[in-house]
């Protein structure tokens, strides 16, 4: 039976689980994804440096860039092009983001006829209320 | 000898002397000044109250200038008659002083507006050295400032009580914050950069009524609302001081009325500076005083025929990280007007020219004023800018820094303040033996202003002076224009206490991997832990607290003190190893051992387990004392290496430094442990220790140098940490201590730590223990993260199967 692919908005976590100027990263449909929080809008791109496959959501985050933090290559996250270099190609897939409800939500490519399983949103060990921690962590 | 008595011991007054005393005819000359201080530069008062400078900094004219320069200075003295024609002056001591030429430059006296309450105790004006002395001791902490007028001088009174730790609103009877030089787009860029320092603004608020009993509780306006305060400052505008003027008889309008050779209706009296009126304009700024100064001095000394034609003015808010330029006429209502208008809101840029028969008139600029000095020349010059209509807002990057002074004519005004040409300055160069700033400054009294000319200044001297060495620093990188000496400065005057912060104010906002580290650590040493810590602007590692590995695990190394460990340590080691899995076990250089390829999941459950403190091998921080075996089994130890080095390990571990602290202790000249090649040594001697620094065994190799010989081991650990804090606080980020030295040279470092005055050591000390007392182990995070997802992989609420 031929499968085709289509697009669909999947919740991913709270929004409260990433800092602000800082990066996480998730696995999902087979991609390792980092996620970022810019303070007005979230984005996300593929979670391996083109230079060595370091993982960008360990880097720091200058303004729409993210640095790897293993040599230092900066990546356009929204683009997902590598600004450092000029050759083409030198880039990192993607992701269309959302919030909804306060959770971060991205749209990925999967094949037809898989289903879809829901589980509870992730629930993680505090110590502090969320709200407390947003701006200065 | 005639007598010049000159009324007005300010800026205008002085300036016009130093003017007539290069003049041939000598003149004996009496000073009069109400205020009790020499002549002091009025336009920084706003840097003393913020912090910036102390009062002594902004002295121009010492006692001994006077001195020098046979005049009589009478301060304390207020002038309170004139007899135009016995000619005589009387003061409130009662002392009649004749003289054969008046001087009057008697400013201007701050505008009350008609408010109630306005006598009542917490009430100032913001004018004088004494103004500011008696907010500065009022300031505090806790304190609700409110600051009636969002003019230059009432946004550098807000800013600078900010600064000192009130809580500051400033109230507006315009829609406009300093609307008199700016547009009301360029007004509201400036009102959220005064936000962003924490600044209320209140804008189209009419104050009625300052209220409180004795003393200030409150403001009210005409709107029927009021708020609290304890202090406010009336900063709505200046009047010029004519009262003299008239007592003497002269033609006076809003100031004294005075002709293009600055005299008065009055043959033998003449007028200078704000309390003047010409051609229907009075001035409230600093150029103009000085262009006057010199005709009058040309005037007064029998050389009558340079005019006064009036000043093009600029305003220029003195407020660190808050840029604001202004100059001429920006109104776009007048026929034939063209407007150039640049803006970028998320930068807060904003820039606006505006352009009549091919020529300036007016500029605004908000956020970036690094073109005013070409924008004034324009304004000056009144050159026919036509030509370069397409690069008005944006010129060609120069070749170098040095080329745009090369270009430029000798006449070409580089100190507007003060009014010093490029040509007067490679004169003083060369005639008057000036080699360095501060003595350009002494010598011609260019960038003593505002200060912003201070780099043109500098660029001229590097071209001129073949020995000359710039005096400041290397800028930290393109995210924020100054080094980290002025940075740490900025952060301490200024208590900023979060990186984002100083990158909102004093940079572009953005931030990047070099300035980000480097100002995280700035934050944790200035302000000893302190501070407000924004993991964020860490590097991973520093957010993990492990060492970044080229396949994204973790490296762990648990601190050893002294190298030192034991069976049930190595014991715990081991079982970690097999429990995780660790792909590698490796003894270290450092006399430690680490543990390669750990998942950043597994970091907290790791360091549970080891049970020892984070060695910090990930960080810029305090690595290890590296030790011999000492005395207890060596054949030769003379001194307790061991437990010195333990010690030593004690006293500084989980401090932060800006590059990493390697260090060693030795029993012996034989030097197992290579103290002589590590950051801080103690190297072991008879009935000695030696305390040597800025080894090196890396990249580079390098010697320590010798910082002390003391006798006891107490000695030997104070003068280790010593120059540790003061290596902390003064090397740049990542500069190694073997840079430094080199940097800085071991004779001053031995001056300024183990050989300064006690107070100087006792404060490194103190600095020392209150970070010390805020540092703690980076592991216990594991337990108690800073972010529930620190350590954690984010789990999708909804997967996708396969």
């Amino acid at each position: 039976m031929k499968q085709m692919q289509i697009k669909k908005w999947f919740s991913i976590t709270q929004a409260d689980n990433i800092p602000l100027r800082e990066g996480r990263s998730v696995q999902v449909a087979g991609h390792t994804i980092a996620i970022f929080n810019l303070g007005d809008r979230f984005l996300a791109i593929e979670n391996n440096c083109p230079h060595r496959g370091g993982p960008l959501s360990d880097g720091i985050v200058s303004g729409r860039t993210v640095v790897c933090p293993l040599h230092a290559w900066k990546i356009d996250l929204e683009s997902g092009q590598a600004t450092n270099r000029t050759e083409e190609n030198l880039c990192v897939k993607t992701f269309a983001t959302a919030v909804r409800e306060g959770v971060v939500m991205l749209e990925l490519s999967i094949t037809g006829d898989q289903p879809v399983a829901v589980r509870p949103p992730c629930v993680v060990r505090t110590s502090e209320p969320f709200s407390a921690m947003s701006a200065g962590d | 000898m005639n007598r010049l008595v000159v009324v007005g011991n300010g800026m205008a007054g002085v300036a016009c002397v130093e003017q007539i005393l290069r003049h041939a005819p000598k003149f004996d000359i009496t000073v009069f000044g109400d205020e009790t201080h020499v002549n002091y530069n009025r336009i920084l008062l706003s840097s003393v109250l913020a912090g910036e400078k102390a009062a002594d900094d902004i002295v121009l004219n010492s006692l001994d200038w006077y001195a020098k320069n046979d005049i009589r200075l009478r301060l304390g003295v207020r002038v309170g008659d004139v007899d135009p024609v016995a000619k005589t002056v009387t003061g409130d001591d009662g002392s009649v002083t004749p003289f054969d030429q008046l001087l009057l430059a008697t400013g201007s006296n701050p505008l009350i507006p008609p408010i109630e309450g306005t006598k009542k105790q917490g009430v100032y004006v913001f004018r004088n050295l004494d103004d500011t002395r008696a907010l500065l001791d009022r300031a505090g902490q806790g304190i609700k400032a409110v600051v009636i007028g969002g003019g230059l001088l009432g946004l550098e009174a807000a800013r600078g009580l900010k600064v000192q730790g009130c809580e500051v609103t400033v109230v507006h009877l315009m829609d406009t914050l300093m609307e008199r030089q700016l547009d009301p787009t360029g007004g509201g860029y400036l009102k959220s950069k005064m936000e962003c320092l924490g600044v209320r603004v209140l804008l189209q608020s009419s104050t009625t009524a300052i209220l409180g009993n004795d003393k200030v509780e409150g403001v009210a306006f005409a709107d029927g609302s009021a708020i609290d305060a304890n202090l406010v400052v009336i900063a709505a505008g200046i009047r010029p001081n004519a009262e003299l003027g008239k007592k003497a008889g002269l033609e006076v309008n809003r100031g004294i009325v005075v002709n293009d050779f600055m005299e008065t209706s009055h043959p033998d009296i003449f007028a200078v500076g704000e309390c003047v009126e010409h051609n229907g304009v009075c001035y409230g700024l600093v150029a103009p005083l000085l262009e006057q100064g010199k005709i009058l001095a040309a005037t007064i000394t029998g050389n009558k025929g340079p005019r006064y034609a009036g000043t093009v003015t600029a305003a220029k808010l003195k407020i660190a990280g808050v840029d604001v330029f202004s100059a001429g006429d920006f109104s776009e209502k007048a026929p034939a007007t063209d407007v150039v208008r640049y803006e970028d809101a998320a930068l807060g840029t904003y820039k606006k020219l505006t352009l009549r028969d091919g020529k300036l008139v007016g500029a605004i600029l908000v956020g970036d004023t690094s073109d005013s000095h070409r924008y004034m020349d324009w304004l000056r010059t009144g050159e026919d800018i036509t030509p370069r209509r397409k690069q008005l807002l944006f010129p060609g990057p120069s070749v170098d820094k040095g080329f745009d002074v090369a270009e430029m004519p000798d006449t070409k005004v580089v100190c507007g303040c003060i009014g010093v040409s490029k040509g007067a300055i490679i004169e003083a160069i060369h005639t008057r033996g000036v080699n360095t700033l501060a003595q350009l400054k002494e010598c011609t009294r260019a960038s003593t202003g505002c200060g912003s000319c201070t780099e043109h200044c500098q660029q001229l001297l590097k071209a001129v002076v073949p020995e000359f060495r710039e005096e400041s620093e290397k800028v930290l990188c393109k995210c924020l224009p100054y080094g980290e000496e002025k940075l740490r400065d900025i952060v301490r005057g200024q208590r900023i206490f979060g990186v984002q912060e100083v990158l909102d104010i004093y940079g572009n906002g953005l931030g990047c991997e070099i300035c980000k580290p480097a100002l995280s650590y700035l934050m944790d040493v200035v302000w000893c832990g302190d501070h407000d810590e924004d993991r964020s602007a860490r590097f991973i590692n520093d957010r993990v607290h492990a060492n970044i590995q080229k396949d994204g695990t973790f490296s762990v190394v648990p601190r050893m003190r002294g190298g030192v460990t034991s069976a049930k340590e190595l014991h715990r080691i081991a079982d970690v190893a097999e429990k995780y899995n660790v792909p590698m076990v490796k003894v270290t250089g450092s006399q430690r051992i680490d543990l390669l390829g750990v998942k950043k999941s597994d970091l907290p459950k790791v360091w549970a387990d080891l049970g020892m403190p984070s060695g910090q091998a990930y960080t810029k921080g305090v690595r290890m004392v590296k030790t011999c075996v000492g005395t207890d089994f060596c054949r030769f130890g003379v001194q307790d290496s061991t437990k010195t080095g333990i010690e030593l390990e004690r006293r500084l571990e989980h401090l932060f430094t800006p590059a990493k602290v390697k260090m060693g202790a030795v029993g012996c000249p034989r030097n197992c442990a290579e103290a002589t090649v590590k950051d801080i040594g103690l190297i072991g001697q008879e009935g000695t220790w030696q305390v040597v620094v800025g080894g090196a065994a890396g990249k580079k190799v390098r010697k320590a140098d010798l910082l002390i010989t003391v006798e006891s081991t107490e000695e030997a650990l104070q003068a280790a940490t010593l120059f540790f804090q003061y290596y902390r606080e003064n090397a740049n980020f990542l500069e190694r201590t073997y840079d430094f030295i080199e940097r800085v040279g071991i004779e001053k470092v031995r001056r300024e730590t183990v050989y300064a005055p006690l107070a100087a050591q006792q404060g490194l000390r103190e600095r020392l223990r209150k970070s010390k007392r805020l540092a703690r182990d980076a592991w216990l995070e594991g337990a108690e993260p800073r972010h529930p997802t620190q350590f954690v992989q984010i789990e999708p609420i909804e997967e996708v199967c396969r």
